[in-house]
């Protein structure tokens, strides 16, 4: 066990990840923040979604470190007397959980299609491709509304709420497969000429068993590269989504919500409902970022 | 004489690498097929060692591909102890006996696989073993086998260097217990101190195991150590073929005497060389008649438009119309 | 040898890694005089390619000579800033590299890279340098030079590239050429050719050439002397029949065993090819006293050591205390 903690700490990576002190503090700030969103149910002061306990009266109250604040609410209160630093937890749990699922979904479709495109070729890697490319014209945004508005259309007002999170995961996700796919393919290309993949041929193995047991492993390097960075921009086409009102709904406010929220306030002085959220998602989305940039640069020349 | 377990009768090969259609709508370009294997015909004896010699482009390691059925032939037939290798599933059956060793070390073996796992996996295919425990101790024997130790199944081939990596690439084609094995020139990218041990291990292993080889190579030094019959092919043709003692000492066909004559003299003899002329022409336009008749110093009108077949002459089958006619 | 052309003493190159420092070369020497060619022979990590790369200043970061000199006609060459240096690129040294394919630019015609080449080099006219360069072609055996001289690299053949390289090495009169495996990639047909290229224009040009290999028989047809290297040390060094025929260090008589040879009787597979046992140490783990000693059928009590220097051994001098 020993050993094998130790071939972990000095392994290239590792070697690299302790010499970048920007790299250190992103990680660190992205476990916290995640701890903090995973932990909300049990670290939050208060429950916000505890209709019971919410009162009017707490409405609007300023920081803690402002005279009118109170240490029980430190960053404040919303319009409806909820504790932002509960919500802003609770917030951050949902879109960081949207955003994870949603990247989820991209990269196993986009990966698989990718796969087969590049092994298989031929007609197959031509609609897929074209597919693709089709996508590509339109903004992502433009095709998570599309997904969520047919979806609103299509299904009855009651049964939406339950399943408006789940839909917007989908159309999150479809917005997102194709960088998976193209790079996929690409590297695919590339190992299916390889002689380890002609070996595992000629010893009588299935086209689909070559896929997944033999060029996967090899191909999914740039993955996780791309999977890093994408978490940022799902959280963030999440927030865009929530603050334009069709994203999650309004019983589950995400940190996109309380920024849109919050806007309504600011220019009458209510500054803390908006600013919080936003920079929690700012801090959460940078840490991301910049993890993945380092992942990106330390991987490169070891992708030959 | 042993009984011929691989026969090829015929056997073409063509790849289609016209540009795509728009542009040869809009360029007018004509469709571009390329005959990398033209009529070839040989066999493979019991036992024996088969090398298969040319330049690059010639053909042969696509015929290695036709045989082991990365590619599908053209036209023509290839025939495994009288089973046609077809895509039916007697074919497939007939070709478990078959392995492959590949010409590169570093990309033959999966970077992400142990090689415990890249050994045994024609042992799982194939079903040769059942328990993991048996799993093991096969690999252990294999490993073993060539050379390598059991404590090396557990680390990853890129903690080895090529000659142990073609090592492992040979377990690998014995863990499915093959009787014939295609070399693609299995030792062109290892030093030569390293070839020497690949080719003794390799010679080792036939007579041990009574395999059959056929040796894809260009380089004819390496293959004078372990070939007992050679086939020398260019542009895509079988040029000529015999025992190897009779093509070192008689070479009979313009291009295998050019062949020799370039290997460099190590011995310093300053022997006479025939000149060596121009080079392999584009195989995207084969000379007309026979394909050796542009550099060939014995070209007759009837080479520039007669294309020659392989035809027994003495103790060797040629394909030339000077030898044929008696002026060579 | 009166002054030699080039004279390389106990050069080092090191690579500082986060491990510790990997020595690549190791206190290698040898002299090329004015139209001799030296061939510099090993296998793949013998640090062969890496003592050109030094002597020609295109060792890449973090390599760096870390001892010892390198001296051309005399003055030394090792320490120069890049400027100077670029300056004897090409004018003085010149260099073939394997891959032909990758020495070319693909975005210029072969004329206009040699008529750069000449004209950065040397003080004439644009005109005078595209004569030079046809000539060149012509010379390099080209056919059809003044057609060709047009054409883009890719649509020369592998062989008739190379031949390029090799024009566009000696377009400005170098007095020393540094060949790196120039025939490697090539057919065996073809090699045959360029080598002779390469001997007739040493021996025309007057030109020293530093013939770096791995193949023992590009080195007998071409080279005056050889150079054998072993885990970036000299092991032995020669004029070529004597090295090839007669060898005193027990790693180039391994290696002389190994090379497969089409000698009387030929054919008869059951001639076994002599090996040696094991194989050349990583640079991380070079053994103590002579680098050779696991795998030499006659090691002594000294060898495991002390390592040898460079002793007499009849015509040769070898690093084995068999001769000491």
């Amino acid at each position: 066990m020993r050993a094998a903690l130790e071939r972990i700490w000095d392994h290239d990576l590792a070697y690299r990840f302790r010499r970048s002190p920007v790299t250190i503090a992103a990680a660190v700030l992205t476990l916290v923040c995640v701890g903090a969103a995973l932990a909300a149910p049990w670290l939050a002061p208060t429950n916000p979604f505890d209709a019971a306990a919410l009162s009017l009266n707490d409405a609007f109250r300023p920081p803690a470190w402002t005279p009118e604040g109170s240490a029980a609410t430190p960053l404040g209160t919303d319009d409806q007397g909820r504790d932002l630093l509960s919500t802003i937890m609770y917030g951050a749990r949902i879109s960081l959980g949207v955003g994870l699922a949603a990247v989820l979904f991209a990269l196993v479709l986009g990966v698989s299609l990718g796969l087969v495109a590049g092994y298989v070729g031929g007609r197959i890697d031509a609609v897929i491709m074209r597919v693709a490319d089709v996508q590509l014209s339109f903004p992502a945004i433009l095709i998570a509304l599309l997904i969520d508005g047919v979806a609103r259309v299509a299904l009855p007002d009651d049964r939406h709420g339950e399943i408006a999170i789940p839909v917007l995961i989908l159309a999150i996700g479809v917005s997102g497969w194709v960088q998976y796919a193209r790079t996929v393919r690409g590297s695919t290309l590339v190992e299916r000429n390889k002689e380890y993949v002609q070996a595992a041929r000629v010893i009588g193995r299935h086209p689909f068993a070559i896929m997944l047991h033999h060029v996967l492993p090899n191909v999914m390097g740039p993955v996780l590269v791309i999977g890093t960075i994408h978490i940022a921009t799902a959280i963030i086409t999440e927030a865009t989504l929530s603050f334009l009102g069709v994203g999650v709904p309004p019983t589950q406010p995400s940190l996109g919500t309380l920024i849109r929220v919050g806007n309504d306030f600011l220019f009458s002085g209510e500054w803390w409902i908006t600013v919080f959220p936003g920079i929690a998602l700012i801090v959460l989305v940078l840490s991301v970022n910049l993890l993945g940039d380092w992942l990106r640069d330390a991987l490169n020349p070891r992708l030959r | 004489m042993a009984e011929a377990l691989l026969r090829l009768q015929d056997l073409g090969r063509d790849f289609d690498v016209s540009r795509p259609w728009l542009n040869r709508v809009t360029e007018r370009l004509p469709r571009q097929i390329l005959h990398a294997v033209d009529g070839v015909s040989f066999e493979v004896r019991r036992g024996e060692t088969l090398a298969l010699v040319g330049e690059s482009g010639c053909g042969k390691s696509t015929v290695a591909r036709l045989i082991v059925g990365l590619h599908a032939p053209s036209r023509g037939r290839i025939e495994y102890q009288g089973v046609a290798l077809d895509r039916g599933e007697a074919a497939r059956r007939v070709r478990r006996r078959m392995q492959m060793i590949f010409q590169d070390p570093y990309a033959s073996l999966n970077p992400r696989w142990r090689v415990r796992e890249v050994v045994a996996e024609p042992l799982r295919v194939l079903r040769l073993a059942s328990t993991e425990a048996q799993i093991d101790a096969r690999v252990t024997e294999l490993l073993q086998q060539v050379g390598l130790a059991a404590e090396d199944a557990e680390k990853y081939p890129h903690e080895f260097s090529g000659g142990q990596r073609q090592r492992i690439s040979i377990a690998r084609a014995l863990s499915g217990k093959p009787e014939f094995l295609v070399c693609d020139e299995p030792t062109s990218a290892l030093d030569v101190s390293v070839q020497a041990q690949i080719l003794n291990l390799m010679t080792d292993l036939q007579g041990r195991l009574g395999l059959t080889y056929l040796f894809i190579s260009h380089n004819l030094a390496v293959v004078s150590h372990i070939a007992d019959r050679i086939g020398v092919m260019y542009l895509g043709r079988l040029v000529e073929i015999a025992a190897a003692e009779e093509i070192f000492a008689r070479p009979r066909h313009p291009y295998t005497r050019m062949l020799l004559d370039a290997v460099p003299d190590l011995e310093m003899t300053g022997k006479a060389r025939t000149p060596v002329a121009g080079e392999v022409p584009n195989p995207l336009e084969p000379p007309a008649g026979c394909a050796f008749h542009p550099r060939c110093p014995h070209a007759s009108e009837r080479c520039r438009a007669e294309r020659p077949q392989l035809a027994a002459h003495g103790a060797a089958r040629v394909a030339c119309h000077a030898v044929e006619e008696g002026r060579l | 040898m009166s002054t030699p052309l080039l004279e390389v003493r106990d050069l080092r190159v090191e690579f500082p890694t986060r491990r510790g420092t990997l020595v690549a070369v190791d206190g290698v020497s040898f002299a090329i005089a004015p139209g001799e060619v030296l061939g510099v022979v090993g296998e793949s990590g013998a640090g062969k390619s890496l003592t050109g790369m030094a002597i020609i200043g295109l060792l890449e970061p973090p390599g760096r000579i870390a001892a010892g000199e390198v001296r051309l006609e005399g003055e030394r060459i090792d320490q120069l800033p890049h400027e100077a240096m670029r300056r004897i690129r090409g004018r003085r040294i010149g260099a073939i590299f394997q891959d032909p394919l990758t020495s070319l630019n693909p975005l210029y015609t072969v004329g206009r890279q040699l008529s750069e080449t000449i004209l950065t080099h040397l003080e004439v006219s644009p005109r005078e340098a595209r004569g030079r360069a046809l000539a060149l072609l012509r010379e390099v055996g080209i056919p059809a030079p003044e057609a060709r001289i047009e054409h883009y690299p890719h649509q020369f053949s592998g062989g008739m590239r190379q031949r390029v390289v090799i024009a566009l090495a000696l377009c400005a009169e170098p007095r020393l050429v540094i060949a790196d495996e120039p025939t490697t990639a090539l057919d065996v047909s073809i090699q045959a050719q360029i080598i002779q290229l390469l001997k007739r224009l040493a021996r025309e040009h007057g030109t020293a050439v530093m013939l770096i290999t791995h193949d023992m028989g590009v080195i007998a047809e071409t080279a005056d002397r050889v150079a054998v290297m072993y885990a970036g040390r000299l092991a032995e060094i020669g004029p070529v029949r004597e090295v090839i025929h007669a060898p005193r260090h027990p790693y180039t008589v391994g290696l002389m065993g190994s090379i497969p040879k089409i000698g009387a009787g030929a054919g008869k597979r059951r001639a076994r090819l002599a090996q040696i046992e094991g194989a050349m140490p990583r640079l991380t783990a070079i053994p103590p006293g002579c680098a050779f000693n696991p795998r030499c059928p006659r090691r002594m009590e000294r060898c495991l050591r002390e390592r040898p220097e460079l002793l007499a051994a009849g015509a040769n001098r070898a690093a084995c205390w068999l001769h000491g």
